[in-house]
């Protein structure tokens, strides 16, 4: 398979492009956080996906969705990125669908994610930096489970009908094994959220689990063999991750080759000068290689290969370093105008940044390729 | 089963035949690179059989067309078979000038009978060219170029000296630039081709700071080369130059790659400084270094990867290979900082049996002409600038 978009993909992602770009654009993002929203996107525009058929991309044909892979989630993700639109597609449409695959879950919650009706939420990390660490405990209790523990950095847990929560059901906190990978629904007792607002608008949540009780059949897949469901969610997610930070990081390079080709000083276009062109040129270096390794993710996880892991880890790494540098130049080549609220490239540094730690941040997954290289 | 996969079995069916162990096994040293030619002494009778097999199939050159002696494979069927070689470690049969930077020139601007005459004996590596390009006062600024031929009638006598000619001492026939017209720059520069063996020809290696020669100084007295010889129009050979100029950035752009199983910067590192009780390598700073490396150059493996499929299909930019080349060969200078960082002191030694006489710090010094030769760094951003960002006055 060739690394490009094919001719469906190309027409899927015009189809993409005016729609993002005409119905949530960064002012959209602008006008929510002005009126200080705390749903933290827009139910309405989470509807208009659901018709566009966009919320069921990665559902199959025969359980209502389009039955499409992650280069087509990841043509969505781009315009998500670039227009930084707060949408629960990545969490939900994306991670959840891929997390729920193949197991009796799917038929309970893919009717509601491709209605657009239901919200999924991500209860992973558990430290301030994602760690390949589950210590949330969940002990059987009578017919099901007691889970308890802590959450945080649980975008969308406010306002979610789903919480995926990785647990631990045997073994030590940085056991690879002995997880397990409950569907929580958010209305549950014992359940304490306190949701934040984060540096880029989104709402990210702590949640305490303090003895939350679930039925048996909460549990995703197997006890104790959560490890393949959540590596199958984390994979979604981080490519999906490095697929919107490839919109942030080209939609702050296309802004700022923009500007440089129109604010002048002492009397020339900044663009004339080698200094800042060859800091451009440089950029579209790094955005196009880090375009490449998200491609090649995708691809790799379509095509169910045991090299999409290392793959995943480069995109997410790759994207994470170009889209912060190309974020970082953005401000420094506006001047003091990207200083500004009024402008939005402050908005694609903050955005970035919350991507960047998502997941794991380049460090993470550096460390994750040198392990696998033996070293 | 569709056209290519039998294709793909075939291919397979045929590279189990037809490719010698011996040239399944890593390229160890400068012997075992074929590079053709009039003075080509083979390293071993496999080395040549494999030349020939691969040479009369047009399979060194698989994608030219089969009336020039290329394969005439399609751009599917030549990845096939770049991953049905690469499957087996099947090595190069032949590194050519000739097949990555003349022949495509030749098959955009040559005529007929120059296609005749040149592409087949490229493919069958019988003649070994090499580049006239540079001079010692026209580098980045190639077009200033001041090597001169005049008009004498059926022939130019062509006077002045090229510098950096890679392999000009071991060349058969030279593709160089020449200024036919003084009275204007760009256009007055026509692209010729002659026997490196014609009267008033000499070469003179260079000795670089890595302690190999594999460039010369190579001087021109009042050379007579057939008018015939020139590739496209008289004062025309800067188009000529600025299309061959794009396939040499795909070269050096693709040294970046690490060629797959010749990965030596981790396995290096670890002999060298050995692994911590979790298994790390037991220099957290220069492992993170290297980790951070490696996320860059897989990715440009992958955009390698897509720069080819999109150049096949015609749907890279004009102007990408500058960006690969940029990319890949500022990549490769950071492989090799990372790999001496990585041997120490072992991998200082110069001419030891243990380095194999020097190899990774004779590599390493190399790899610094990397972003000079085959226009600079700073000329491929400027290019970047101009053509892709469209940055205005670049």
């Amino acid at each position: 398979m060739p690394l490009y978009l094919d001719d469906d993909q190309t027409t899927l992602q015009d189809t993409i492009r005016d729609f993002v770009g005409e119905n949530a654009p960064v002012s959209h993002l602008r006008s929510l956080r002005d009126v200080d929203d705390r749903t933290g996107f827009s139910r309405d525009l989470w509807k208009q996906f659901a018709e566009m058929g966009f919320t069921g991309i990665l559902v199959g044909e025969d359980q209502g969705g389009l039955g499409l892979g992650h280069v087509e989630a990841g043509v969505v993700l781009e315009e998500i990125g670039r227009n930084l639109s707060p949408s629960p597609f990545l969490t939900t449409a994306v991670a959840a669908v891929e997390a729920l695959k193949g197991t009796p879950h799917a038929e309970r919650w893919y009717p509601g994610i491709v209605a657009g009706e239901t919200v999924a939420a991500l209860a992973i990390d558990e430290t301030p930096k994602h760690r390949d660490r589950v210590a949330l405990k969940a002990e059987r209790a009578g017919n099901g489970f007691r889970l308890t523990g802590a959450k945080r950095f649980v975008t969308h847990a406010h306002v979610a009908d789903l919480l995926i929560v990785a647990a631990r059901t045997a073994g030590a906190a940085e056991d690879a094994e002995g997880i397990t990978l409950f569907a929580v629904p958010t209305d549950a007792a014992r359940l304490d959220k306190r949701a934040e607002r984060l540096a880029d608008s989104s709402i990210a949540a702590h949640l305490d689990f303090d003895g939350v009780e679930v039925d048996a059949d909460a549990v995703i897949g197997e006890v104790d063999a959560g490890r393949d469901p959540l590596d199958r969610l984390l994979r979604a997610g981080r490519t999906g991750a490095s697929a919107e930070l490839l919109g942030v990081g080209g939609g702050a390079m296309a802004m700022t080759v923009g500007y440089l080709k129109e604010r002048k000083q002492f009397g020339r276009l900044i663009g004339e000068y080698q200094a800042l062109q060859h800091r451009a040129a440089h950029l579209y270096s790094e955005m196009e290689v880090a375009r490449a390794a998200v491609l090649k993710a995708q691809q790799l996880l379509d095509a169910g290969s045991d090299k999409a892991e290392e793959a995943v880890s480069v995109a997410k790494a790759m994207t994470a370093m170009a889209t912060t540098l190309s974020v970082n130049e953005g401000v420094q080549m506006h001047g003091g105008i990207g200083m500004t609220d009024e402008y939005d490239i402050g908005f694609y540094m903050k955005r970035a940044r919350v991507l960047s730690e998502l997941w794991g941040d380049a460090n993470f997954h550096a460390d994750r390729l040198a392990r696998a290289a033996g070293y | 089963m569709t056209d290519l996969d039998t294709f793909r079995s075939d291919t397979r069916a045929w590279l189990e035949e037809n490719c010698p162990p011996e040239m399944r096994k890593p390229v160890k040293s400068d012997k075992d690179v074929c590079w053709g030619g009039r003075r080509f002494t083979p390293s071993s009778p496999e080395q040549k059989q494999w030349l020939d097999v691969m040479g009369q199939r047009g399979w060194t050159v698989p994608d030219w067309p089969r009336e020039y002696g290329g394969g005439g494979l399609s751009p599917a069927e030549t990845k096939i078979l770049r991953e049905e070689m690469r499957a087996i470690n099947a090595r190069s049969p032949l590194y050519s000038f000739g097949i990555s930077m003349l022949g495509p020139a030749l098959l955009k601007y040559g005529n007929e009978e120059q296609k005749r005459e040149h592409l087949p004996k490229i493919v069958r590596g019988e003649i070994r060219w090499c580049q006239g390009y540079s001079e010692p006062n026209a580098g980045s600024d190639l077009a200033s170029l001041a090597t001169s031929a005049d008009d004498a009638g059926d022939h130019y006598v062509v006077n002045g000296q090229k510098v950096w000619t890679s392999y000009a001492d071991q060349a058969d026939w030279i593709f160089c630039l020449v200024r036919t017209d003084k009275t204007t720059k760009q256009g007055g520069i026509s692209f010729v081709l002659f026997d490196m063996e014609l009267e008033g020809v000499s070469t003179k290696p260079i000795l670089l700071i890595s302690g190999y020669s594999p460039f010369c100084e190579t001087f021109f007295d009042d050379v007579k080369v057939p008018k015939k010889n020139r590739v496209h129009d008289e004062n025309k050979g800067w188009d000529v130059a600025k299309y061959l100029l794009g396939h040499e950035r795909e070269m050096i752009s693709g040294m970046g790659l690490g060629e797959g199983g010749r990965d030596t910067l981790v396995p290096g590192a670890v002999a060298a400084i050995g692994l911590d009780d979790a298994g790390r390598l037991d220099d957290p700073i220069l492992r993170s270094q290297m980790a951070l490396f490696q996320v860059r150059a897989k990715a440009f493996a992958a955009m390698s990867e897509r720069f080819i499929d999109e150049l096949k299909a015609g749907r890279a930019h004009p102007a990408q290979p500058s960006m690969m080349k940029y990319y890949g060969t500022e990549l490769n200078k950071d492989r090799h900082e990372l790999q001496m960082a990585g041997g120490g002191s072992d991998a200082l030694e110069w001419d030891s049996e243990a380095t194999r006489g020097g190899a990774p710090a004779r590599a390493w010094l190399r790899t610094k002409a990397n972003s000079i030769e085959g226009g600079t760094s700073e000329v491929q951003l400027n290019i970047i600038a101009k053509r892709i960002l469209e940055l205005p006055g670049a």
